[in-house]
This record gives structure tokens, C-alpha cells and sequence, in this order.
């Protein structure tokens, strides 16, 4: 799937959980939110992208997120 | 006056205040209890007592002017008029005795030699309140002849596509002015000149239609006699039965009587009049569902199934069984040849709780994935996400009556006036009777200024930063010690009460600092902080200009936040109220109409909650959430999504980034479109199947206050099957039939797998009228006001703060797009207008027009009425420009209800973060005069 988009919506997530003073559970909350919102297919299509050609247009933190996220 | 009355107890109820018992009197020598306030007239109809009347009806407020419902009572001199007396506890009084009967033989004498005397040939006859009275007095001559000085030549106003007004019936009780002031708030009424030569006239003299009437039809309810009535009653005269149902426009649900005549299959409808028994509307209506229902038989209508091999392909029309075979074969071919999950649905907000339930059990059982979405995704997700998050319930927490009892309005993001017109009425009656108004709102909407309302302060943020503005509200409530720290420190979460608290104190999050993203004055959100928060009761109502940004979920969230923060939830006159767009928005997200959820907000990895749905339909389900509608257009374009079955939803017109969308589904195999017209997003179907107006079925629409009320059928559906028949005949073709004989037989099976709906069944519903969710053993009678005492949907009961950070839109001005598009409707046409374009409502607004304001048009030559280009960087379109100062510099409006003009061809991708509804309020533009009109308005740039 459009990569761009699922890039921008991975971003605008992360945009809402830094603010959250414990780093820690604001990571999992993306992953989480992440998980229990996006198809299958969108998340899969993230992973190949980055594997792809690296994670440089993810913020820090949905890169972190997305390592937490189950396979 | 409605042809079939509902009882009519002369005037209204007393407000029950607590403080004073009950009082007993006697009528007749009836003995009757009734509350303190009470008119001598509605404690005779309590009785059983009519006492004859004109001027009088329950809808509004007495006064008095005819002297028809004069009354005796013992001990006391004179005759006073029973509607404007109040009762007292002790009170004897008379309704007949010979003098009574002879005064009133009087009034209606000199009444009636001013009336025409040609009952016979009226429209209103045999249902006209006068001739009643006159009966009821036992007049059978007048007098006075109609020699004198009369208006029986004064010249008919037929101006109004929908009512006539013929001033030589007029009896001059002036229900009519009152109801369009009382009920309606509109003040398009006035009564000219003075004793005989008294004159209704609406605005000051003209035409209805040049008044500032917005066709309510109040007046009309109230009138009673012939001199405004209905142009299909005068057409028809009256009608043989009535048919209660719910209005299938916008998200008050208003409750409606049907007045039908001829053959149960095929009746003709002499008119729709509001019900008084309707408890979203209580005998109020507006334009749409009072008037514009003629679209439901429109000859534009499709009537039979129609199949094509490829979207450029003339339509074949076919039988039922074919089409649906059809359809069917080419969603099982695309899984078995791109996998199962390479089909899906889009349901509507328009359809009925059940046929929502019957699509999602058809996705998820049948094609055997999640991909089920529903069009409140583009409206409302977010509030179903950030109430979810705070509050527990994803839901708004208060009935429309509540609002009867708000010391402060807050109304950010909403146009009642246009898009929820009889709550506007309601929400006006209460400021005009003192509470306070803020609006936040990038445009001065009706009620920052209309007539005895105005706002007491106006925020006007720049379109996209409403977060700002609300975390500005909130710093001001926490620093300046206006929380309500009892509410919090018992009903709220401790930890995240004092991240947020710690949050929004920050300086960075201060008015002022903040002003310079919004524009909005610090001064000013100040101001509004302190009047919110000081209220006794203060309720927030918010609609899609809060939702439909890239931040609607941290919006909603925000506005849950300040309400706990200043302990307004649980109770009446406070709360957090989403004005819901379409008439079942609520119910199709209730429905499990998300990718994500099972029917009650359930998330589809809750393994209990599966289990049970597994039981009850035989199959296993999915525990992973299925694509949401714009996921489903990009896996359209790059092929792993082929197979789209649409009910009553029209997302090549509706959803934003129109280019986009329609190569999406020119991309898809298999397009099923279910609906009345051929709407645009048939031109790239392969099936169509004609779909049901709400008057040919049965089932139950859930308006914004989780009211739920029943649909009743009126007319056999003119296609023959009515919607929900269809999705079950497509369920049996794709080898999944579902057994059900009846919609109350879908609810029964909604109730036995729903905790919050486990009380709903249509016998109920059919006794009390509607109910509000949660509706179970421990709210048998459903549940008026949500978290009364806790938030019982959230673990420990405790709310939760959420931290809301604004975050700039990616939709900035630019050189190239210096100026900000926001989007809205008008009162007159309904979303993309498919059913009020095809009424008389283009008499009111036949296209949409680009607000800009005079700064904005004169730098580029603009003048009203100029054809303008709009353009994005998602696309162009054409339309005409109004200059107006309702927009603040650097912003435009528009509506989306003509394909013609195509507002969405320019609104792009950009959508909330948290559920993906776009982003239709914030576009960056540039805006050019047209030298000519284009050849056809719209298309690709
Ligand atoms: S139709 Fe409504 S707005 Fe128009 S005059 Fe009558 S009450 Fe007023
Ligand atoms: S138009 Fe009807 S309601 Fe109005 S004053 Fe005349 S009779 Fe009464
Ligand atoms: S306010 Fe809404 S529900 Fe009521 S009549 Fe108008 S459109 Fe229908
Ligand atoms: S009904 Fe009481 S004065 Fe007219």
C-alpha cells in the first residue's frame, strides 16, 4: 500500500503520544494503537518499506514503536 | 392542524419544579391532580374536559386572545379565560352553563362573519379547529351575514414551494407568529395593524419566501384552520391514517406522523407532520424531513437490478436473482483469486440499525474478514475513539432536553442552525431565556448573532487549530484555580488527572502563547474559560468541526477533558454532547460497523466477545481489524483490494480527494452499489441494486442521543425487496443464509449479543416510544443521562484525562495555496444532496457557493456572484463566489451537496490521526475569478 500515506499516518500517531511524560508507555501506545487499528496488510506494508529503504522518514518514536509491534 | 390530531391539552405542560406539591381541584365536579402552574384548560383536558378554544394549543405559551375557553369558578366574579388561569388547589370550576354558552356563541359569531363560509369545498374540512368550535358552541347561523367590512378578497401567498398562506381564512389568534417564535425562534412572522384591520404578514409585509421564514412548517402545525396548510394537503384534502415513523435526515431523529390515504402498498402521502409524542422533537420539525420526502418517489428512482461486465459497459437491467448471483460469484472469484481479504463493504449512516448489523455479519461471516467500514468514519470516528479513551462510553452523555436546563452553551464546531435545525430551536428558546452563549467557530454562524441570540463571546480560530484554542481553555481553568476539584479527586484518574493538569499549566500552553497558531485573542479565551467554568451547568455540544481534522480525536478528547476538569458529566444541563451528522450515525458505529469492532464498541481481539458472535453465527471470526474505507481505496490502487459492496453510502462524491477515490474504485473488479438513485459512485459499478426509501421498511434509527426509534413501513418498497431483504438474499447467494423474517428479528438477535442493548425489542420500543443505550436489566427503561455517579465503562469507574498537544495540520498556506478552505451545509440540502436535490428544497439553494470575504475578493477582483476557481494541490473545480464577512480574512466555505461543483475534488488526503476521518475542514487553496462560467463545473484541473 501507499507508503507515503501509511508513513504519514504512523507519524501523525506518534505526534499524539510523545506529549505523554512516560516515554516508556507512550512507545507501547503507539505500538498498541498501531495493533488494534491498522489491517494486517498496512502494517506489513510499513515493515517491507523499511526494510526497504530504512526508517529515516519515521519519527523516533514509531520507530521504536514498530519493533514492539507483534510480527 | 393536523388531519389526525394528537390530543391537544390547550397548554403546555408546567414545568414540575419539585418545590411545590401537587394540587387537586375539581372540573365538572371532576376531581383532578395536577402540578403546580397548571392552566384551569390543561387540568380540564386531564379530566377529560374539553373546554372549547382557538388560540390555545400545547405547544406554546397562552395568551389569551380569543375568549373562547371562558370558565366558571365558584366564589370568584366574572369569567375568566381557563388557559391563562392557573389552577389552585381547592378550585371548583364550570366549563358549561348558559351564560358560558352564550359568550362563546358570540366570539365564535363575530369570528366566523370575517371567515369565508365554504367549508365544504376547504381543504381543511372535517379537520379544521374552527368548525369544531363552532360545533362545540352549538352555532348554526351567523348573525351578521358577511355584508360588513371583511378579508375575504385578500390576495393568497403561494411564494412557499410547500404551504400555502390564504389570509381570508385567517381568524388572527396569532399561533402562528407565536409558533415561529417560541418553537421555531425564527421571529418571520408579525401580526400588522391594529383591532379588525389585524393582519398576519410574514417579514414586514412581502412574500414568505422573501421573509426570513426557513419553512419550518411550525406555523402551519399550529394553524387551525386552512389558512396555512400543506400544498399536498390542500391537493388531497384529508388523509385516511397515520403512520408514526422517524425522520431519515440528520442526527436529531425527529419523530414524525405520516399521514397517508388509499391502499396499504400503495399509498399517496397527503403529508408529514411532526409528532408531538416524538421525544427528540416534541411536534417540532424542519425544511427536510417535514417537506422534502417527495424524492422517495422520484422517477429518477431505480427500480430494478442492473449488472454491466465492465464500468464503461451501457447498464442490462436483470432480475433480482440474477443480479444477486451475479454479485455474488464475483466477490467469491476475487477471494479465491486474491485471497480472502480482498473484499469488503462500506455501509451507511442513513440506513437502519438492522440493516447496518445484517452488512457487518455479512462481512464478517460470509466474506470471512473485518473489512466492514461505515461513512461515519468521514464524520464522527473520532468522537467514537475520544470518548472511547476519556469517558468509556463512545457516545454522547445527555438528551436533547438537557440542554433546557445549561447555564452555559458551548457550541464549537456546529452549525445547529443549519444542520440540527429543531435542537437550534431548542438550544435558542434556552438563551432566550438567559443562558449564556460561546461559540467557537471560524465563521460567524446564525448564532453568533440572530434574532434574540447572540453570543456572548466568539472565538474564531483559524480553521485547524482547535486544539490550541482547547488547551488554552483548559490552562486557563487549571491556573487560574476554576477546576472542580471534588468531581476530579473522586470520579477521575489520579495519574492522568495530574499529567494533564501538569500539561496544560505549562506557559507554552497559555492564550497567549497560543494565540499566535489560532488567532484567536488570549483575552477573549479567557473570558470563555471563566464563563464555562464558572456555570453551574455548563454542556459543550460539538460537531464536525471538531472531528474532521487531523486532530478530531484530540479535540474530542480535549472537550471531555475540560468537562470533567470543571465536574460537568453526570447529570442534567451539563455534558458532552456530538451532534451527529446523518439520522444513524450513532446507530452504525453501535452496530459494529468499524473494522475494529463488534457490535457495543467491542474490539474484534477481545476473545470473549468473539466467542459469542462465533457461537451465534457458526463461523470463525477474525481477531485482527479489517481495512478502514481510505485504507480500502489505497489497497485498491495497488491491487489487493477488488471487491467493494456499498449500501446507501456515496463515496466518489462524499469522500474527500475525489481523484483519488474514483480511480480507487475504477481500480476495483467488483463495484456493488445498493441505493436509490444512480449516484456518482455507480458510474464505476458493476452491479446496482436498487435500494429502499425509509418509508418502505421497517426497523429503527439511534440519533444523537443513543435515542433509539423505530422506522415504520408506509409503502411496499418499490423495488420490491426492502434493504435488509437484500443484503439477506446476497448472504444466501454467497452460500450464508441468515434467517429472519422480520427486522425486530435482527434487533432481538442485536439484544441477545449486546450487553448495552439487551433490554431493546420492538414491543418495547412500540410501548415507550424510543429508548436510549444502555438499555439492560440494570436501566430497563434505558439510560436518559450517561455517567450519573461514575464512568462505569472505565476500569474503577474513574475518567481519564488525556493529554492533548496541539500539533499544526500538514494543510498549511502556501504561496502557491494562501488560503484555508473549510467546509459545512446548509439547512435546506443534506450531505451530497441525492435526496434534497431532487425536492422543491432547490427553490432555497440550488448550488453551492465559495464564501470569501471582502479583503480576500477584492485583492483578486472577486465580485459577488463571480464564477471562481478553486484549487488544491488535490485538484480544481469551479463555483460562484458570495463576498461575505461571515468569513474572517484568509478563509473560504463552502458546501458539498452538488456533484456539479465537486468540493471534494478538492480536499485531500490529510485525516485524524487516531481513526483516519479526513480532514475536510482544513484544505489550503488559491482562489482566481473565472472570466466565463466553465463548460461544466468541476472534473480534474
Ligand atoms: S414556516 Fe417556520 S420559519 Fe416560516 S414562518 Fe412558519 S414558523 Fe416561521
Ligand atoms: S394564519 Fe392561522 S394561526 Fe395564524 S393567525 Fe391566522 S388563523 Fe391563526
Ligand atoms: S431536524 Fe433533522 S431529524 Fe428533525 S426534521 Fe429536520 S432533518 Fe429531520
Ligand atoms: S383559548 Fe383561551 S383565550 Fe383563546
Amino acid at each position: 500500500m501507499n507508503a507515503a500515506h501509511l508513513i504519514r499516518m504512523a507519524n501523525r500517531i506518534g505526534d499524539f503520544f510523545v506529549a505523554m511524560p512516560d516515554r516508556e508507555q507512550a512507545v507501547r501506545d503507539v505500538a498498541d494503537h498501531i495493533a488494534r487499528t491498522w489491517e494486517p496488510r498496512m502494517t506489513r506494508d510499513l515493515r517491507a518499506h523499511v526494510a526497504a529503504h530504512g526508517d529515516a522518514d519515521l519519527s523516533a518514536i514509531v520507530r521504536e514503536a514498530l519493533v514492539r509491534l507483534p510480527p | 392542524m393536523s388531519l389526525l390530531p394528537e390530543p391537544d391539552f390547550g397548554t403546555p405542560a408546567a414545568d414540575a419544579d419539585g418545590a411545590s406539591p401537587p394540587l387537586t381541584l375539581a372540573i365538572d365536579g371532576i376531581e383532578v391532580v395536577v402540578p403546580a402552574g397548571t392552566s384551569l384548560m390543561r387540568a380540564a383536558a386531564l379530566a377529560g374536559v374539553a373546554i372549547p378554544k382557538l388560540c390555545a394549543t400545547d405547544c406554546l405559551q397562552a395568551v389569551g386572545a380569543c375568549r373562547l375557553c371562558l370558565v366558571e369558578i365558584d366564589g370568584r366574579k366574572g369569567t375568566p379565560a381557563s388557559c391563562t388561569t392557573p389552577a389552585e388547589a381547592g378550585m371548583r370550576v364550570r366549563t358549561q352553563s348558559p351564560r358560558l354558552t352564550e359568550l362563546r356563541r358570540n366570539v365564535m359569531e363575530l369570528t366566523l362573519s370575517d371567515h369565508p363560509l365554504d367549508c365544504l369545498t376547504c381543504a381543511a374540512n372535517g379537520a379544521c379547529e374552527l368548525q369544531d368550535m363552532a360545533a362545540a358552541v352549538g352555532l348554526r347561523e351567523v348573525r351578521y351575514g358577511l355584508a360588513g367590512a371583511h378579508h375575504l378578497a385578500d390576495p393568497r401567498d403561494d411564494s412557499n414551494p410547500y404551504f400555502g398562506y390564504d389570509p381570508a381564512k385567517c381568524i388572527v389568534c396569532f399561533r402562528c407568529v407565536r409558533a415561529c417564535d417560541e418553537q421555531q425562534g425564527s421571529f418571520a412572522l408579525t401580526a400588522t395593524g391594529r383591532g379588525f384591520a389585524t393582519r398576519i404578514a410574514a417579514g414586514t409585509g412581502g412574500s414568505f419566501m422573501d421573509s426570513d421564514c426557513v419553512s419550518c412548517g411550525a406555523c402551519v402545525a399550529a394553524c387551525p384552520t386552512a389558512t396555512l396548510i400543506e400544498k399536498t394537503a390542500r391537493a388531497t384534502g384529508s388523509a385516511e391514517r397515520a403512520i408514526a415513523t422517524t425522520c431519515a435526515y440528520c442526527g436529531v431523529g425527529c419523530g414524525f406522523l405520516v399521514e397517508v390515504d388509499g391502499p396499504p402498498d400503495t399509498p399517496t402521502i397527503v403529508r408529514m407532520t411532526p409528532s408531538k409524542q416524538g421525544q427528540a422533537n416534541r411536534g417540532h420539525a424542519c425544511v427536510k424531513g417535514r417537506f422534502a420526502w417527495g424524492y422517495a418517489t422520484h422517477q429518477d428512482r431505480v427500480v430494478r437490478p442492473m449488472i454491466r461486465a465492465r464500468i464503461t459497459d451501457p447498464w442490462r437491467e436483470v432480475s433480482w436473482d440474477e443480479a444477486l448471483r451475479h454479485a455474488a460469484g464475483e466477490f467469491r472469484r476475487i477471494q479465491r483469486e486474491h485471497g480472502r481479504d480482498a473484499v469488503g463493504a462500506i455501509v451507511s449512516s442513513r440506513c437502519t440499525n438492522e440493516e447496518d448489523y445484517l452488512v457487518q455479519k455479512l462481512v464478517r461471516a460470509a466474506f470471512g474478514n473485518n473489512n466492514v467500514d461505515t461513512c461515519a468514519r468521514v464524520c464522527h470516528s473520532p468522537t467514537g475513539y475520544g470518548l472511547g479513551q476519556t469517558l468509556g462510553t463512545s457516545a454522547g452523555t445527555q438528551t436533547f432536553a438537557s440542554v433546557d436546563k445549561a447555564d452555559v452553551i458551548v457550541v464549537i464546531g456546529a452549525n445547529p442552525g443549519e444542520a440540527h435545525p429543531v435542537f437550534a430551536s431548542r438550544l435558542k428558546r434556552r438563551v432566550r431565556a438567559g443562558a449564556r452563549l460561546i461559540v467557537i467557530d471560524p465563521r460567524a454562524i446564525d448564532l453568533v448573532d440572530s434574532p434574540h441570540v447572540r453570543a456572548d463571546v466568539h472565538l474564531q480560530p483559524r480553521p485547524g487549530t482547535n486544539v490550541a484554542v482547547l488547551t488554552a481553555l483548559a490552562h486557563v481553568i487549571v491556573t487560574e484555580g476554576l477546576l472542580d476539584e471534588a468531581f476530579v479527586a473522586e470520579r477521575c484518574e489520579r495519574q492522568s488527572f495530574a499529567d494533564w493538569h501538569n500539561f496544560v499549566a505549562r506557559p507554552e500552553n497559555s492564550p497567549e502563547a497560543l494565540q499566535a497558531a489560532s488567532g484567536v485573542p488570549a483575552a477573549r479565551v479567557r473570558a470563555a474559560a471563566r464563563l464555562y467554568a464558572t456555570a453551574d451547568n455548563a454542556a459543550i455540544y460539538y460537531g464536525l468541526g471538531v472531528t474532521e481534522h487531523a486532530q478530531g480525536s484530540t479535540a474530542v478528547m480535549a472537550i471531555a477533558n475540560l468537562a470533567m476538569a470543571t465536574g460537568n458529566l453526570g447529570r442534567e444541563g451539563v455534558g458532552v454532547n456530538p451532534l451527529r451528522g446523518q439520522n444513524n450515525v450513532q446507530g452504525s458505529c453501535d452496530m459494529g460497523s468499524f473494522p475494529h469492532e463488534l457490535p457495543g464498541y467491542r474490539h474484534v481481539s477481545d476473545a470473549a466477545t468473539r466467542t459469542a458472535f462465533e457461537r451465534a453465527w457458526g463461523v470463525d471470526l477474525l481477531p485482527t481489524p479489517g481495512l478502514r474505507i481510505p485504507n480500502m481505496f489505497d489497497a485498491a490502487l495497488d491491487g489487493s483490494f477488488l471487491g467493494l459492496y456499498c449500501q446507501g453510502e456515496d463515496p466518489a462524491q462524499s469522500d474527500p480527494d475525489t481523484r483519488h477515490v474514483q480511480a480507487a474504485l475504477a481500480a476495483m473488479e467488483c463495484v456493488v452499489v445498493q441505493d436509490l438513485f444512480l449516484n456518482e459512485t455507480a458510474r464505476f459499478a458493476h452491479v446496482f441494486l436498487p435500494g429502499s426509501s425509509f418509508l418502505e421498511k421497517d426497523g429503527t434509527f439511534t440519533n444523537a442521543e443513543r435515542r433509539i426509534s423505530r422506522v415504520r413501513r408506509v409503502m411496499a418498497p418499490l423495488a420490491g425487496m426492502a434493504d435488509w431483504q437484500v443484503t439477506l438474499a446476497l448472504a444466501e447467494a454467497l452460500g450464508y443464509p441468515m434467517q429472519y423474517r422480520h427486522p425486530s428479528d435482527i434487533m432481538d438477535e442485536i439484544a441477545r449479543l449486546t450487553p448495552t442493548f439487551a433490554g431493546v425489542s420492538y414491543e418495547k420500543l412500540d410501548r415507550m416510544g424510543s429508548l436510549q443505550w444502555p438499555c439492560n436489566d440494570a436501566a430497563p427503561a434505558g439510560t436518559p443521562t450517561m455517567h450519573v455517579g461514575g464512568f462505569s465503562s472505565r476500569p474503577g469507574g474513574k475518567g481519564r484525562f488525556m493529554i492533548a498537544q496541539y500539533v499544526p495540520s500538514d494543510e498549511q498556506t502556501t504561496s502557491r495555496h494562501p488560503l484555508l478552505l473549510t467546509t459545512g451545509r446548509v439547512l435546506s440540502q443534506y450531505n451530497v444532496g441525492a435526496q434534497t436535490r431532487r425536492t422543491a428544497n432547490v427553490r432555497f439553494h440550488a448550488e453551492d457557493l465559495l464564501e470569501i470575504h471582502p479583503h480576500d475578493a477584492e485583492q483578486r477582483g472577486i465580485a459577488d456572484g463571480d464564477w471562481v476557481g478553486l484549487e488544491s494541490r488535490a485538484g480544481a473545480t469551479a463555483l460562484r463566489a458570495e463576498v461575505t464577512a461571515r468569513v474572517q480574512p484568509g478563509v473560504v466555505y463552502t458546501t458539498f451537496h452538488f456533484p456539479e461543483s465537486g468540493a471534494n475534488i478538492v480536499t485531500t488526503d490529510s485525516s485524524d490521526w487516531a481513526t483516519n476521518c479526513p480532514e475536510y475542514k482544513v484544505t489550503a487553496v488559491q482562489v482566481r475569478r473565472l472570466a466565463r462560467p466553465p463548460a461544466r463545473a468541476g472534473g480534474a484541473p
